[in-house]
């Protein structure tokens, strides 16, 4: 690569970066945000007062409900309240559940916002825009659907963090956190994406909805009954099954039929849409959270608040990683994997075999991605979109990042991506945190295009 | 053979880093190193201009390497090297290549969906044709298509393929596409022509014809460099032999010299034993 | 079942201005794809670019029509630019993902609270193609046998597809020409056109280029013919329907791309209205009664579609099967 070229490149993605970097705060900056002036608070206020806040939704439904006789009108309501009281310009959308937008709504000074709807249905509540220094409580989840007959509904949408601006060293930490649970299974996920792309070559665009199948199983043998954790080992070994399906059934015959890489890989996008909108038939375009774990209340650990939900997932990504790490080091078959990556030929000529091999990548890496699918949806909720964006996305950031084909870079890569997504909230909006991690994709792609652990190997 | 190539080459020492009358292409100080291994280390190297010079080695020297980096596919950790008096290094292979310095690849790198024709008229070198907005003008560029074409026939001729002419180069034998490959080498018009195992995977039957087209290029004035690793292929045809070893020149000479070098046999004997524990 | 309007309705959206669209997608991607071997799979983000470029122009700026088309192509050239530049020397894999990642996080950026001043945020913008219908020649819809077509929409089904008759045309002459020998050289080894002396970073550049501003303005129709942008009509899944399309048509020929989006909408339409009519008259069993089912279904189909085609057929219809064996 010239010198030159390789300069022109390197300051088209430093403008691209900057002009990110610049557009999105200053699109913050313009957004009409009504702010109301909020008051410092310490960072332990602010944890104690969202603790205190954990329940508002649930309490205001129920005194409202009252209400219900008067009306005949349907009518979706709610309040913003933070710890400095009610939230003026908070902005929602309100549309049909998986139909056209009908209007908006913005939360008076009061806190309050209400919003007429044509009738009896399923609709979804979209927060849109917020004011500065406000956050959602679950910022990764800015919509609530809710099911309204004639009457009032109150629509469970509460602000949590971020609500001061003096929170910030509180919210970074707390970010911190949530960086790594998120960074963590994003690891477990991307761990068998990578395995995959480097024992076979393949890209596989049909991991997100592996990573669906874990977290939908899961859900209905939760409903029906069973705890989460059983819930969820079944999960598991529905992806994994699912994956050593795609394994056998799929990509070992048409390898051997000769078909092409490219071809290949049309095969995973086509399969990706009939996995995902068979979930949709299935499970419906609904969020649904699991029965247990749903909401719990903080704790404090440290500086860190925290729930011991969100611990435990932490406890369970870094057991069973560093389980995986440990096993791809010392045992047979990781050795034999690591061998096939290194080089295919040289691995089958030396009497490993390859497809075993593969195989046992696909179920392994099915496993993760199903856990990783299950956990996801107790920290956030189950549905049946959220395989591709942002989980395949971020899989992508993570193992690029990492250097592509590696199990070891794709979970640093990953972690470092969960990081940068949830820490770009402290300071941009929440909506653009894929887009952060993104960015740092860009920048590893013109610096080190091997990844952060990948070798360097001759390019151009 | 003409008379004049063997005179040039007798007077000169065969001793490794020689200086040579009138050499088309210096190397100094050349080296690639991958991780801990030092695959090419070339001191000092001359070429020189209208012979054929043959690069062996055993398996793993770094032949191919050294090709790559000449030619722009590969950038040397250090050293400089000229062709025709100009530096090269740090030139992309585009540009290198539009200097005169060709190269083929030891894997046939025929454009297997295009066909014989497109090939070679790929070949040709400052197409008005080959900018965007010229190409939607035909006219602009139909004159020199055509010259390029009959260019094109007449070394398909020669390199008996013209029968082949509008069927995909997918669909020649393996010998075909090592003749095509050369023939499209020869449409850039180089001074310098780099051939990376022009004999590898060819049937016996078409080595000598192989060889035949080789020779003919240096005598029509063109200087060529060939890497082999049978050494019995390489005397019979190269004015000179440089023998790589672990990336260092270890000998360069007539090929009568390098036939009894000690240093060479001992290279293609020594290394094949040693070289597996050192991967 | 009324096996009549299935087929209306089918062959009235094969003909549509939205068929269009994708054939437009589609022929952009036939330059990176089929002729120049790029992996983009992010055709839809350049699709996006193009749409806004019109919307935000017109509806935030209150700008003429044209500049708004101007600016939308002006985009594509951009994106392309920016994409092209870190990723273009790196090997396939590494573009292939860049691209889809880059197209998602700009329906994100674009469809997020924050920028709602410029861009509608999730709601849009409308009213974008007033002018263009003002200059409406039609006073009564086209009609073919079964099928018939507002005036509005018979305006821009015949913008679209008379775009589309000269992008193909443009794609034909340039790819007859040394211009396309070079690209389909890359196509087959980049390594082998670089030792000719070809720049093939300039090459792949151009090429991305040129079908990145095809699929703007497929994306500028889009935003006119519905006269409305909004952020999430630009999923992914767009440019995996532009691939099933081109495959469908066959890569690297040049009508396929026609072909592929004829073909495409007359089965993805004619299966959603198949499936609604079932529902109807209480064919299906439950689970395919829900609201979704209608829509999903016929994306179950045309995955499978998808896989089946590019496994037994990966020439498409109009591909050589001569050029398939050489492959191998």
């Amino acid at each position: 690569m010239s010198a030159r070229v390789r300069a022109f490149a390197l300051s088209i993605a430093v403008l691209a970066t900057l002009m990110v970097a610049l557009l999105a705060p200053a699109i913050a900056a313009l957004a009409p945000a009504a702010a109301a002036p909020l008051d410092a608070a310490t960072g332990d206020a602010l944890i104690l007062a969202q603790e205190d806040d954990e329940e508002p939704a649930a309490e205001e439904d129920e005194d409202e409900d009252e209400d219900e006789d008067e009306a005949e009108a349907s009518v979706l309501f709610g309040t913003f309240r933070n710890a400095d009281g009610p939230v003026e310009g908070v902005q929602l959308t309100i549309a049909e559940t998986g139909g056209s937008d009908l209007g908006e709504a913005v939360s008076g000074e009061n806190g309050q916002w209400e919003f007429e709807v044509p009738g009896p249905g399923d609709y979804a509540v979209t927060v849109a825009a917020l004011p500065e220094g406000v956050e959602l409580r679950d910022p990764d989840n800015n919509t609530v659907e809710v099911t309204i007959g004639t009457g009032r509904r109150a629509v469970p949408l509460a602000l949590g963090e971020g609500a001061a601006v003096s929170g910030k060293v509180a919210l970074f930490l707390q970010q911190t956190l949530s960086g790594l649970r998120f960074g963590l299974i994003i690891a477990m996920t991307a761990v068998g994406l990578s395995l995959i792309f480097g024992t076979t070559g393949l890209i596989n665009f049909a991991h997100g909805e592996i990573v669906i199948i874990g977290a939908v199983v899961a859900w209905f043998a939760n409903i029906a009954g069973l705890h989460l954790v059983l819930a969820g080992a079944v999960g598991v070994a529905a992806a994994a099954l699912t994956a050593g399906v795609l394994d056998r059934g799929v990509f070992r015959p048409l390898t051997r039929r000769g078909v092409g890489l490219f071809q290949l890989l049309v095969v995973t996008i086509g399969l990706s849409l009939v996995l995902r909108f068979i979930v949709l038939i299935f499970f419906g375009g609904r969020s649904q959270p699991y029965a247990q774990y749903a909401v719990q209340q903080r704790i404090s650990v440290g500086p860190f608040a925290t729930t011991p939900r969100d611990l435990v997932i932490i406890a369970i990504a870094l057991v069973v990683l560093i389980g995986v790490a440990t096993g791809i080091q010392r045992s047979r078959i990781g050795k034999a994997m690591r061998a096939v990556a290194d080089n295919r030929d040289l691995a089958e000529s030396s009497g490993i075999n390859v497809e075993r091999v593969v195989s046992v990548v696909w179920i392994a890496g099915g496993a993760l991605a199903g856990l990783g699918g299950v956990l996801y949806g107790t920290m956030f909720r189950v549905s049946y979109d959220f395989g591709f964006q942002p989980m395949l996305l971020l899989m992508f950031a993570g193992i690029i990042l990492g250097g592509l084909g590696t199990a070891y870079g794709a979970m640093i890569g990953s972690l470092v991506v969960g990081l940068v997504t949830e820490l770009s909230v402290v300071y941009f909006p929440n909506e653009l945190k894929t887009a952060w991690a993104l960015g740092v994709l860009v920048i590893v792609l013109l610096v080190r295009p091997q990844g952060l652990l990948g070798r360097r190997e001759r390019i151009g | 053979m003409p008379e004049t190539t063997p005179h040039t080459m007798d007077a000169i020492e065969a001793r490794p880093g020689v200086s040579k009358p009138d050499p088309i292409l210096t190397i100094d100080g050349v080296q690639r190193n991958f991780g801990g291994l030092r695959a090419v280390d070339v001191d000092h190297l001359e070429i020189q201009r209208g012979v054929i010079t043959a690069l062996i080695g055993p398996n793993g020297a770094g032949k191919t390497t050294f090709f790559n980096l000449l030619t722009g596919f590969d950038a040397p950790n250090e050293g400089e090297w000229t062709f025709e008096g100009e530096s090269l290094g740090g030139m992309p292979s585009h540009q290198v290549t539009r200097r005169g310095m060709v190269r083929t690849f030891q894997l046939t790198k025929a454009l297997s969906r295009l066909t014989v024709m497109d090939n070679m008229l790929l070949g040709a070198t400052g197409q008005r044709g080959e900018g965007f907005l010229p190409a939607l003008f035909r006219p602009g560029w139909s004159q020199q298509e055509a010259d390029n074409t009959a260019r094109a026939e007449d070394l398909l001729t020669r390199f008996k393929l013209i029968d082949k002419k509008d069927d995909y180069a997918g669909e020649l034998s393996g010998g075909q596409r090592k003749l095509l490959e050369m023939a499209r080498a020869l449409m850039v018009e180089p001074s310098l022509v780099m051939l990376d195992e022009p004999m590898a995977g060819v049937n016996p039957a078409l080595v000598q014809s192989l060889l035949g087209h080789v020779t003919a290029l240096r005598d029509e004035g063109m200087s060529v460099i060939f890497v082999e690793h049978d050494m019995d292929v390489v005397m019979g045809i190269s004015d000179w032999v440089v023998v790589l070893a672990e990336g260092r020149v270890i000998a360069e000479g007539r090929p009568s010299d390098i036939m009894n070098n000690d240093a060479v046999i001992d290279a293609y004997l020594g290394s094949s034993h040693d070289e597996p524990t050192e991967e | 079942m009324d096996f009549e309007a299935i087929f209306g309705s089918a062959l009235r959206s094969a003909l549509g201005p939205q068929a269009a669209v994708y054939a437009l997608l589609a022929i952009g991607l036939n330059v990176h794809y089929g002729y120049t071997g790029l992996l983009n799979f992010g055709q839809v983000g350049f699709m996006l670019v193009g749409a806004y470029g019109v919307g935000i122009s017109v509806a935030t700026f209150g700008l003429p029509l044209w500049v708004g088309v101007i600016v939308g192509l002006l985009a594509g050239v951009v994106l392309a630019i920016i994409l092209g530049a870190p990723t273009l020397r790196l090997r396939a894999d590494y573009f292939a993902i860049t691209t889809i990642a880059v197209a998602e996080v700009l329906r994100l950026l674009f469809r997020s609270g924050p920028a709602r001043p410029i861009t509608g945020g999730p709601f849009g913008l409308q009213s974008v193609a007033n002018e263009f219908y003002a200059i409406n020649p039609f006073t009564r819809g086209i009609r073919m046998g079964p099928i018939n077509y507002t005036t509005q929409v018979s305006w821009s089904l015949v913008v679209t597809w008379g775009l589309v008759a000269l992008a193909t045309l443009l794609v034909a002459l340039l790819m007859r020409s040394p211009w396309g020998r070079v690209l389909r050289a890359i196509r087959e080894d980049e390594d082998a056109a670089r030792a000719l002396g070809k720049n093939v970073f300039s090459y792949k550049m151009q090429s991305l280029v040129l079908g990145g501003v095809l699929g703007s303005v497929g994306g500028v129709m889009f935003a006119i013919a519905g006269s409305t942008v909004n952020a999430d009509s630009f999923r992914p899944q767009i440019t995996f329907y532009a691939y099933a399309i081109l495959i469908l048509g066959g890569a690297a020929t040049r009508i396929g791309p026609i072909v592929g989006a004829i073909i495409f909408w007359f089965l993805f339409s004619g299966v959603q209205v198949s499936v609604r009519q079932m529902q109807g008259s209480d064919l299906l069993p439950g689970f395919l009664s829900g609201a979704n089912a209608v829509g999903a279904s016929a994306l179950v189909l045309m995955g499978a579609a998808l896989v089946l085609l590019v496994v037994f057929r990966p020439q498409g219809i109009f591909g050589d099967p001569r050029e398939l064996k050489l492959d191998a």
